[in-house]
């Protein structure tokens, strides 16, 4: 058998995905937050397209390793968030994955209008020595790593993912 | 271990830039992706369970009904979850929406002029069962228009979200209608280049599954990759 083929998510993806955006009084199923034990985090960012205009419809999902590194357990480890209809922001409340093999990290998922497959990317934590010998960061061209390693601000981490330009994040093929 | 999946085969899925559907333009990466042997983080990959779920998730007539059911062609949606190798995927989460019989979506950005029901949501949610079965009932969605060009229309459809049991297995696509006179001219539904890939997005009438002086049924079977058997494996680039 063969792959059912993508299609775009469209602008309403909210009503299947998170109805309390879209304003449907549905129960929510997932939230931007995920609780357990380990270091609280914020990860927040935008999405900017190719005019580097904040892309205010996209829905994005984290996945990730509980504190010790590992998946599946008690920590459900997925979650995910809408960009802000009005300002673009994304936010995640979660806590610092621990490494798995090489250096920690989180999946990223991002699905909307005018993206005909869903966008895999990777966001690492800045200062973190392991990162130089991570096994899939070591497969990116160096001038490209950072646009995969957050920035730190004022207690949060700030990740922004760029679809285009100079600065354009890597997206995996996995 | 987990087993990683097998490479995408990205002739079956439309590629990122596709001018014909506009918003594309801007969004689309410019850059090749960076192909890797699925790395252990995205073999995994998220489980839900009934507790998810709230009792009528998967009956879109009754989930957000006030006053009466929602208005429409009453239709059942049902079908099964493979994966590549034709395995069944039990247990998977399935979530699903829509326009409303009308055409209008529940939403603070749709501004059609259809008018919205006030006893539907348009949203569903179901998990598979031990077979990879799935059915939903709702109502059939209208088509619509849209500012892709002047004169754009969608024909109906339901959007699809599937987890499958790893990160990397992630899909979002659409269903149609079989003999919906829209989708030939359809440019979302042309963003695959592959007829064929396009004809397995449209679900077919199921006179078996209809329900007797009640709702028609159609059926779309959805299929997700499937995980690699490795036979010598030395050379793995990601310990």
């Amino acid at each position: 058998m063969r792959e059912t083929p993508s299609q775009t998510a469209g602008p309403y993806l909210h009503i299947g995905m998170l109805p309390e955006q879209a304003g449907v009084a549905y129960r929510p199923l997932g939230s931007n937050t995920l609780t357990g034990a380990g270091t609280p985090i914020v990860i927040e960012g935008r999405v900017l397209d190719g005019i580097g205009a904040p892309c205010r419809d996209m829905v994005i999902e984290l996945w990730q390793a509980d504190a010790d590194g590992h998946y599946g357990g008690v920590f459900r480890g997925w979650a995910r968030s809408g960009t802000d209809f009005a300002t673009g922001v994304f936010r995640f409340t979660t806590i610092r994955p621990g490494a798995t093999a090489g250096a920690p990290f989180v999946s990223l998922w991002l699905a909307a209008r005018g993206l005909n497959i869903g966008l895999q990317t990777r966001m690492y934590f800045p200062n973190e020595p392991r990162n130089d010998a991570d096994p899939v960061l070591s497969r990116v061209e160096p001038l490209r790593r950072p646009t995969l390693i957050a920035g730190a601000e004022a207690g949060r981490f700030v990740f922004d993912i760029h679809l285009q330009g100079p600065q354009e994040t890597v997206f995996f093929d996995v | 271990m987990t087993h990683e999946f097998m490479g995408r085969e990205y002739g079956r899925h439309p590629p990122g830039l596709t001018p014909g559907y506009k918003s594309t333009l801007l969004r689309a990466p410019r850059l090749p992706l960076l192909s890797l042997r699925t790395p252990p983080g995205e073999c995994e990959g998220p489980v839900f369970g009934n507790p998810d779920l709230a009792p009528l998730d998967h009956d879109l007539i009754r989930n957000y009904a006030t006053t009466g059911d929602a208005i429409g062609e009453r239709t059942i949606l049902h079908g099964r979850v493979f994966d590549e190798m034709g395995r069944p995927v039990p247990h998977t989460l399935i979530e699903i929406w829509q326009a409303n019989a009308g055409g209008r979506y529940r939403h603070a950005t749709d501004t059609y002029v259809a008018a919205l029901d006030p006893n539907f949501g348009g949203g569903g949610r179901t998990i598979t069962d031990l077979e990879g079965r799935y059915a939903f009932r709702t109502i059939k969605p209208g088509a619509y228009p849209y500012p892709n060009h002047a004169n754009s229309w969608r024909p109906a459809h339901v959007h699809f979200s599937l987890f499958g049991t790893g990160f990397a297995q992630r899909l979002i696509t659409q269903m149609y209608f079989e003999g919906d006179p829209l989708i030939p001219n359809d440019d979302i539904l042309n963003t695959i280049p592959d007829p064929a890939a396009r004809l397995d997005l449209v679900a077919r009438l199921d006179r078996g599954a209809a329900c007797p002086l009640d709702s028609l049924a159609y059926r779309f079977d959805i299929v997700l990759r499937g995980r690699r058997q490795t036979f010598f494996d030395e050379g793995h680039d990601h310990a």
